[in-house]
């Protein structure tokens, strides 16, 4: 159990977040594969924080956690506006700048 | 924390991780991101500070799963519309990206263990050398909630 651990087990969350962003074809989806890689970076200021009793690291996780509700509440609401006047939930049906 | 608390851990994480990015109904990827959440949360208790991990299972896992899913039941369809996009190549970044980032974690220095602050030193940490930033904070919540409504409410300008 070593601060370096922890650390390679959050890079592999955040990779993991990192494939659902890119391979996932609806919104909602994409944002919880987001949030993965919000928790992975929480997990790995945590590790520091514990790792070398840096007390900012824990204020930092804190944040990071306050952040990205914020971030899901409008995301979300994002995702009911495409939804109700896009009628659709794929972000590849969202392409009017690239006609 | 023991060894075997750390591989369960990492375990579960990683199996809620996968079922986060491959589960058909988002129904099941937001409960399995629960999980994770839930997961993590366990794993700040371990570490010593168990006012992050109350944090993390009130704020996080309660507030994300109730909007999640929320919004699913109030939207149209909450299954993938159909195979992933382009999975090798997402797969190869993403492994590209964890090889860079693991290449870096091999250097960290050893742990220098300390005690881990409990909640007065965090509450005054909080309110004297980061109250700024804690202000700051409260100001972009409340950002976020009136743009949340301000976009959430089909309305449009006559």
């Amino acid at each position: 159990m070593t601060p370096a651990r922890l650390l390679v087990l959050s890079f592999l969350l955040f990779s993991v977040g990192m494939y659902g962003v890119l391979a996932r074809r609806h919104l909602v989806g994409m944002l919880l594969s987001l949030e993965l890689m919000f928790n992975a970076g929480n997990l790995a200021a945590m590790a520091v924080a514990w790792g070398y009793g840096r007390a900012a690291g824990i204020l930092l996780a804190f944040f990071g956690i306050a952040v990205t509700v914020a971030e899901v509440a409008l995301g979300l609401a994002l995702f009911l506006l495409v939804d109700r006047i896009r009628r659709t939930t794929t972000p590849d049906d969202l392409s009017l700048l690239r006609r | 924390m023991s060894d075997l608390v750390f591989w369960t851990g990492a375990v579960l994480l990683c199996a809620c991780a996968l079922a986060v990015v491959t589960a058909r109904s988002l129904y099941r990827a937001a409960y399995a991101l629960s999980g994770t959440l839930l997961v993590t949360a366990a794993f700040y208790a371990a570490l010593g500070s168990p006012l992050l991990a109350a944090v993390q299972v009130l704020l996080y896992t309660g507030g994300v799963l109730t909007l999640v899913v929320y919004a699913l039941v109030v939207s149209r369809g909450a299954t993938e519309t159909g195979p992933p996009r382009r999975p090798f190549a997402a797969a190869a970044t993403a492994a590209l990206v964890f090889g860079a980032l693991a290449s870096f974690g091999r250097s960290v220095p050893p742990a220098t263990p300390a005690a881990p602050p409990d909640g007065r030193e965090l509450g005054l940490l909080l309110f004297q050398r980061y109250l700024v930033p804690f202000e700051l904070l409260s100001l972009l919540l409340l950002a976020a909630l009136v743009g949340a409504l301000m976009v959430a409410r089909l309305e449009r300008a006559p």
